[in-house]
């Protein structure tokens, strides 16, 4: 493919994927102040559009409009790169993953995917592991007592989940045999690996909301105790992009599990030529909309744990079994 | 396309560098080691070495030096002042670093400037390595972690907090019991507390004195 | 394409670099973040031969520097943590006593 045509190729993927998960954040968000609500007996929100269905474009507004304050005793520069360290990861890491299978258009094959990389599972691991700096250097900058607390318990908390979250996702990489997201998937043709890697399944969906700091284990935001965690000092735009990737790593580890775990794209096929050409995505798009479901719900109905006992949870539990699963699937897989 | 990569990218290692060398404090050096390793990652990846580009940023920049940038926030860690061996060091320091310099890079000069290299699609992939990893190089790796073993139990002996000597009778008091017991907030940790960006440029160490005693912080 | 003496004088810059700051550098974090970038600079020339020579030990040799690496931080942090709370000092000249 010329080399002309291969960056137009991608600076439309890369323009579609932004303008796709821009909006998807934001209806994320709308859906979780919805089901919250049922789950509590409210309604939500409504006002705005038919059942409410504008509030995202009036958050958008209201966080636009709102004061953009800088502490004065704040770190004037590493106080602005904090949360571009964050928004910036979170969509890169997004960059890798891929939605659905290849089509033709115009004789060019064109991948759901913003560009293939041999070792992508690697690439997505690598750059949210680098997600921690964002809150570390957001409370350490802000020069908040509850800042500070809110990004010593984030760091922490993220580096030692990110050890049970890599360790279980070892165990699928090994029944695959390959780092490539894509291939991964296609070697789950005949059975998802949540039925082999069930164990493993666990770990990851448990370390992944670790991850992505949300309850059980936002302690880095816990607001009954700290204010805002690390975000506290920050106001308007800046803490809009805090917010936005959070979203966008609860999209990544979701859409992470489903490659990895339930069998990415694949789902029954059918209909016509071009149906079956979108059919994959949907079925993607389905499997990602349980995972944000889940999320949803466990936020609705779990309480927070308490800081010592998540950390125990993490290395104590999460990764010893991590670990004895990997030993058991070496050892099945070297005895078939 | 492959030298106008290496030049942008080795010209951000070496103004990485450079920077650690010139900041004054400590988490600015950390984090210019950190756009180094970023720019190293992109010229391993230039040569092929897909596995070791992603691990660089995985273990280096994700893990130890999150490590080090949370050392630094714990210990509030500033420039100390500098001293009369530092100016020793300054004044011999300097020819030895260039003479270091011109001789490592003569030889390397003289050796292989005619020897290209290229991005030739020649990836070693991550199979390549494992499978070097676990027949040829099989005992440096289970020696290695042995020797990471060691580390973590050792990390943790070092810095795990040595319990004060008890009381004769009765129990500690509740506040003592608090600073010093294991769960409650290390005495470091309070003061960092205290003023957690202090260390950060455009405060002096003189400015840092009237707040050091007391907790609040006037609006200027 | 670009001569291979490139990638290995990029790698004796950093290392000079790194020399540089374990010597001017009076507190102790910093110079252990100088001999964090001098082995940088070593993985540097490590690979770029591990790409000439077409050989996967030189990659093995970075991987195993990293491994290294991580245990030498996490021993070596937990070491300036004790000297901190014993010195409450970072300068490096203020430690010259072996006892406490």
């Amino acid at each position: 493919m010329p080399l002309g045509i291969f960056f137009l190729i991608s600076l439309v993927k890369v323009v579609l994927t932004l303008a796709v998960l821009l909006t998807l954040v934001a209806y994320v968000q709308l859906a979780e102040r919805r089901i919250v609500a049922r789950i509590q007996r409210r309604v939500g929100p409504t006002r705005v559009g038919p059942s409410g269905f504008l509030q995202p474009a009036a958050d958008t507004f209201k966080f636009i409009l709102k004061e953009d304050i800088t502490p004065t005793e704040a770190h004037p520069f590493l106080y602005v790169l904090a949360p571009v360290i964050s928004v910036v990861l979170a969509l890169t890491a997004l960059s890798v993953v891929p939605i659905g299978g290849t089509f033709h258009l115009f004789g060019y094959p064109i991948q759901f995917q913003v560009t293939d990389i041999n070792v992508g599972l690697l690439f997505v691991l690598g750059v949210t592991s680098l997600g921690v700096y964002g809150i570390v250097l957001a409370g350490w900058s802000s020069n908040s007592k509850y800042s500070f607390l809110g990004s010593l318990r984030g760091g922490s908390q993220m580096v030692s989940y990110e050890l049970a979250l890599g360790l279980a996702l070892i165990g699928p990489i090994m029944l695959a045999g390959s780092l490539d997201l894509r291939q991964i998937v296609n070697a789950q043709n005949h059975i998802w690996y949540i039925v082999p890697e069930f164990v493993a399944f666990c770990i990851y969906l448990t370390a992944a909301f670790a991850e992505t700091n949300r309850i059980p284990f936002d302690l880095p935001e816990a607001e009954g105790e700290l204010g805002a965690g690390y975000h506290t000092e920050y106001s308007s735009m800046k803490f809009a992009m805090f917010f936005l990737a959070e979203y966008v790593n609860m999209i990544t580890v979701s859409c992470i599990a489903t490659i990895v775990f339930l069998g990415g794209w694949h789902g029954p096929m059918f209909g016509p030529a071009l149906l079956r050409v979108f059919l994959p995505v949907i079925w993607f798009a389905l499997k990602v909309a349980f995972f944000l479901f889940l999320y949803i719900w466990v936020r609705g109905t779990l309480p927070r744990f308490r800081y010592d006992q998540l950390m125990g949870f993490g290395w104590k539990f999460l990764v010893p079994l991590a670990l004895a699963n990997i030993v058991v699937t070496g050892a099945v897989l070297s005895f078939h | 396309m492959h030298p106008a990569l290496f030049f942008i990218f080795g010209a951000i290692a070496v103004a990485g560098a450079v920077n650690l060398l010139v900041q004054r404090t400590p988490i600015f050096s950390a984090l210019s080691l950190v756009a180094v390793m970023g720019a190293l990652a992109v010229l391993y990846l230039l040569l092929g070495a897909e596995f070791i580009a992603f691990v660089q940023v995985l273990v280096y920049a994700g893990a130890i030096m999150v490590l080090f940038v949370f050392v630094i926030m714990l210990l509030n860690a500033q420039q100390p002042e500098s001293s009369h061996r530092s100016r020793v060091a300054r004044l011999v320091g300097i020819p030895v670093v260039v003479l270091l310099f011109m001789e490592v890079a003569g030889v390397f000069a003289a050796t292989y400037s005619t020897t290209p290299v290229g991005f030739s699609g020649r990836i070693i992939t991550v199979q390549a390595i494992g499978d070097a990893l676990f027949h040829q190089y099989l005992l440096p790796f289970e020696v290695t972690s042995v020797l990471f073993l060691v580390g973590i139990i050792g990390a943790v002996m070092l810095a795990a907090r040595q319990e004060p000597p008890q009381p004769p009778e009765g129990r500690l008091p509740r506040a003592q019991a608090a600073g010093h017991g294991g769960s409650g907030p290390t005495p470091e940790m309070a003061a960092a507390l205290r003023q957690p960006a202090r260390a950060l440029g455009g405060v002096g160490a003189s400015d840092a004195e009237p707040h050091a005693a007391g907790t609040e912080v006037k609006p200027r | 394409m670009i001569p291979l003496s490139f990638y290995l004088i990029l790698g004796a810059i950093l290392f000079s670099i790194g020399v540089a700051g374990f010597f001017f550098k009076r507190d102790i974090i910093s110079i252990f973040i100088s001999i964090e970038l001098m082995l940088n600079a070593v993985n540097l020339t490590f690979v770029a031969f591990s790409h000439f020579w077409h050989q996967a030990a030189g990659n093995i040799f970075v991987f195993f520097v990293m491994v290294v690496a991580a245990a030498e931080a996490a021993v070596g942090l937990a070491i300036i943590i004790a000297v901190v709370r014993n010195r409450q000092t970072l300068n490096a000249d203020k430690m010259d006593l072996m006892k406490l």
